[in-house]
């Protein structure tokens, strides 16, 4: 990686690079697993781990504080979808308990050029993973899964995105 | 106008980072165990914060103050804590902690490769970029002069 001298703002590259370098990355994976199950798999830890790591940038560049909400998570989402991708999806589909959305969106430049095989692969599973990992970090378990997609002839493609617990801060070691 | 010393814990209590620059005592135990000593006491203070204050609490806990020095905190949403020491004219610190976390931190661990999530920080990059920042830091300006 090289070493930017700019300060903290946003390095912004050609989002083309981005589609391509995940095209690559796709294709290289279902070329290496027979399964596309393996590769989805795959895909959504890869996307875990950049989660975890991805969270500190969000939180250094916002400042934002930690959420009482899931509206506020799924604000806060959103925002980080504008940060990264460049994209906007629209939050919908609340269920009455204010613990599952969905996030909605018609155009993802991770999937822009691609046409898919009919094998059952996720082409973009690398998304859910990362709002998964990112959230565990700031004490949320949340499940995450796609409901549509367009790449699968949906008109558009749907992230649900489901509130499970809430995890505990650590207690330190041999207070018990 | 000094800073003594700074901890980096992550969210399981684990002493990521120990830097030190003015430190005229020392603790006598292993950074080890002072690493504990000092998480158990954080642990300590932030719970007892949340429970006594008589106010919803905002922030929760920043600093307290002795005769001698001031120990500020900063804690992430993502629950890393970062543990400084200055003496008690120090201003703007907060500052300071956020810039360690958002120009440091993430710039040279978080998007190393690395540097693995849990462990403690071997990058000599992150060691020389926050001596080199805690130096020119306004802080501790008056010093150097």
């Amino acid at each position: 990686m090289s070493r930017q001298t700019s300060r903290l703002d946003a390095k912004k590259v050609n989002s083309e690079l981005l589609t391509l370098t995940y095209g690559a990355l796709v294709s290289q994976m279902l070329k290496d697993n027979e399964n596309p199950e393996d590769v989805n798999k795959q895909l959504e830890r890869i996307g875990y781990n950049m989660g975890v790591r991805l969270i500190e940038d969000f939180l250094a560049r916002t400042g934002s504080n930690r959420c009482l909400e899931m509206r506020e998570t799924a604000d806060k989402i959103q925002q980080a979808f504008r940060l990264y991708l460049n994209m906007q999806p629209s939050v919908s589909n609340w269920s009455n308990a204010g613990d599952e959305f969905s996030l909605v969106w018609e155009q993802c430049s991770l999937s822009e050029w691609v046409e898919m095989p009919n094998n059952g692969l996720k082409y973009c599973a690398l998304i859910p993973g990362a709002i998964r990992g990112a959230l565990q970090m700031v004490q949320l378990d949340v499940q995450c899964w796609f409901v549509q997609d367009q790449l699968k002839g949906d008109p558009v493609t749907e992230l649900r995105v489901k509130y499970i617990k809430r995890l505990e801060d650590a207690v330190p070691a041999g207070e018990d | 106008m000094t800073i003594h010393n700074l901890y980096i814990f992550d969210r399981y209590g684990t002493l990521l980072y120990y830097g030190e620059w003015n430190r005229t005592k020392q603790s006598g135990m292993s950074r080890e165990e002072e690493g504990k000593l000092m998480y158990g006491m954080l642990y300590s203070i932030k719970s007892f914060v949340a429970k006594i204050s008589p106010l919803d609490p905002k922030d929760g806990f920043l600093n307290y103050k002795t005769s001698k020095y001031t120990l500020h905190c900063l804690e992430t949403p993502s629950g890393l804590k970062f543990i400084m020491n200055t003496d008690n004219q120090a201003q703007n610190t907060r500052e300071i902690l956020r810039k360690i976390y958002s120009e440091l931190y993430v710039k040279y661990v978080m998007r190393n490769p690395l540097c693995a999530a849990g462990e403690p920080i071997n990058s000599e990059l992150f060691k020389t970029k926050l001596d080199a920042f805690i130096k020119q830091a306004p802080l501790t300006a008056a010093r150097a002069s």
